[in-house]
């Protein structure tokens, strides 16, 4: 079971049975440790900060709500929330449908499958790297790849990282292009769908398209909804491909200025601390309303089978 | 919709039998179909590589190639593009990948050593607030790294960690990436209790048990933390850029994207060569890891 169904299923009855409290506290020791110093210490601290003015070298300053009314008004923070979620509910669907897609091809073993899938979710291993990024700052470029395969087919291509009208599509392309890890989650779900069931459908003279609507959907929901938690969350915090590909910058006009490089930017390029730690505190508010939104829309369209 | 398919379910058993033979007799449509399956699949596979190994042509051409060639045919190979680019950046490139090898090693040993001992607390004992320490360590692996980034900076510059590998490396020993302790929660769960009931039996206290009996079972587990952690910790750069400042700590991901700086676009066939290099420890996890890679993000849902 994934962590998602843990949660849903983690209610109530408190163990009543505490005969290795002590023993078990050790084995927690290290996890206790890192979860007081590393994890809600500085939570803490830096809900304390969101309401400071703090510059690392004087002490912080209360600042009451001031970063939060700065928020309002901080036309740099509106773009790079209209660009964040452009990014996330643009290549997550995007994301999600490819590796849907292609994890039915593979199912109902194939021959091969186990190269197709590796193949597929390489990108997933290598997208996350800065030389990645890199490589995609070429190939969109001027003079980069794409340009050069639209001149094969007399297309002028143009800057697609160098144009803002462009440059975020860029970015969405390389996230969609890693959809070999929610492919790998979709195969294994795949593979709990029991055989007899499209064998029953197929008597019953359902077509592919019809078994694929009346079967394999409805029982890969928690799988396709484990996925788009899991993808929106991740999507929400994407940091490395926006600042190698802008070079740092967020550019060209702020258009791939993803809502955590402005927080890197206030926080380690200007050292408003303060404000660094009201950002990172929305961030979490945003992405925990669009969980807790998934979360209950999730009993409209996901079928459980237990 | 459910009932529509467990109705059917009773009564199409026994059709199950029948279908193999369906097979040695597929008809010519089918086949087509099958073809075409193919072909679609090894397009795509083609088109997804085909960035990557144009990269690899890339890093053997020189710049004029690099904007005229499209292809993935190396005409004229300029090899020196890989002495150039390990020479490019104030230390060799090795310095770079050596910082990044000893962070993952770290990590990779951290996790293990913190989250098998976690995780077979979570899975194995009974104690006080069990459910509630349970859920926690679920929720933390939802926790975007931006809420805690500022405070631990303040904390680890206090501590005089900035430029040191310790901010890295410390918060795997103290278990932070929960999600290992879940998927060896998971692991554990999996082995039978008999053998724990057998060897309590025997006089054996819980350290004995974890040590003699489940962390040999559970190497799988293992194997799967350890390949994660380095892929993971080799491409991490948001906290490494933070906490790396200085040029001679730096590692591959913040070396690379100061080579992209540096050069601004003068030399791409050497910073292709060093994309190349720093990828291949990755391209090596993959090879001989994807079998508890795929089992790893298959049970528990990866990143």
């Amino acid at each position: 079971m994934s962590a998602l169904g843990e949660l849903r299923t983690l209610k109530g009855q408190q163990s009543t049975d505490k005969r290795d409290t002590k023993v078990a506290y050790l084995f927690l020791l290290p996890w206790f440790a890192g979860l007081f110093l590393i994890t809600i210490g500085p939570m803490a601290a830096s809900l304390y900060l969101a309401f400071t003015d703090y510059n690392l070298i004087q002490p912080p300053e209360w600042a009451g709500l001031d970063n939060f009314q700065r928020m309002l008004t901080d036309d740099r923070l509106h773009n790079s929330l209209k660009v964040t979620f452009l990014y996330v509910f643009i290549s997550v669907p995007l994301q999600l449908a490819l590796a849907l897609a292609l994890a039915v091809l593979l199912d109902r073993g194939l021959r091969g499958l186990p190269l197709y899938r590796s193949i597929y979710y390489l990108p997933s291993l290598l997208g996350a790297s800065v030389a990645i990024a890199v490589l995609w700052r070429q190939i969109f470029g001027t003079q980069g790849l794409v340009n050069q395969i639209l001149a094969l087919v007399g297309i002028d291509g143009r800057g697609w990282i160098s144009d803002p009208s462009t440059a975020l599509g860029t970015i969405i392309i390389l996230n969609v292009w890693t959809f070999g890890a929610p492919m790998v989650i979709f195969l294994a779900g795949l593979r709990q769908i029991p055989r007899m069931y499209y064998e029953a459908a197929s008597t019953e003279g359902a077509g592919r398209w019809r078994q694929f609507r009346s079967v394999t959907l409805p029982l890969l929901t928690p799988i396709i909804f484990f996925n788009l938690v899991l993808q929106l969350i991740h999507a929400f915090q994407s940091f490395t491909q926006a600042f190698v590909v802008s070079g740092g910058t967020g550019g060209p006009s702020d258009s791939t200025m993803f809502y955590t490089l402005y927080l890197y930017q206030s926080g380690f390029q200007n050292f408003d601390m303060g404000y660094a730690s009201a950002l990172a505190w929305l961030l979490v508010i945003i992405i925990g309303v669009f969980t807790a939104i998934n979360f209950y829309a999730s009993k409209l369209w996901v079928f459980y089978d237990d | 919709m459910t009932t529509e398919i467990s109705s059917t379910r009773t009564g199409a058993t026994p059709s199950a039998a029948p279908s193999p033979s369906k097979r040695d007799e597929t008809p010519w449509p089918s086949r087509v179909r099958s073809l075409l399956k193919h072909a679609a699949l090894i397009i795509t596979a083609f088109v997804m590589l085909y960035p990557v190994l144009w990269m690899i042509a890339g890093s053997l051409r020189s710049q004029d190639q690099i904007f005229q060639a499209p292809g993935l045919w190396v005409s004229d190979p300029q090899p020196q593009n890989y002495p150039d680019g390990w020479a490019a950046l104030a230390s060799p490139f090795g310095h770079y990948m050596l910082n990044s090898a000893i962070i993952a090693i770290g990590c990779i040993l951290g996790n293990l050593v913190s989250c098998s001992l976690a995780a077979y607390a979570f899975a194995r004992m009974e104690f006080r607030a069990k459910r509630t320490l349970f859920a926690i360590m679920l929720m933390t692996i939802m926790l975007p790294i931006h809420v805690v980034i500022v405070p631990q900076y303040i904390l680890f510059s206090q501590l005089d960690w900035l430029n040191t590998f310790l901010p890295l490396v410390v918060p795997k020993i103290l278990a932070t990436d929960a999600f290992f302790i879940f998927l060896m929660v998971q692991f554990i769960r999996g082995i039978p209790r008999e053998l724990d009931e057998a060897a309590r039996i025997d006089g054996c206290g819980h350290f004995r048990i974890f040590g003699r009996i489940i962390l040999p079972l559970m190497v799988p587990a293992l194997a799967t933390t350890a390949i994660f952690t380095f892929i993971w910790t080799w491409n991490d750069f948001f906290s490494q850029l933070i906490f790396l400042t200085d040029p001679d700590m730096y590692t591959v991901p913040v070396a690379l994207r100061s080579f992209v700086d540096a050069t601004s676009e003068s030399s791409w066939g050497s910073l292709f060569a060093m994309s190349v290099v720093s990828l291949v420890p990755i391209f090596l996890a993959f090879l001989f890891g994807q079998k508890f890679l795929i089992k790893g993000i298959a049970t528990t849902g990866g990143k």
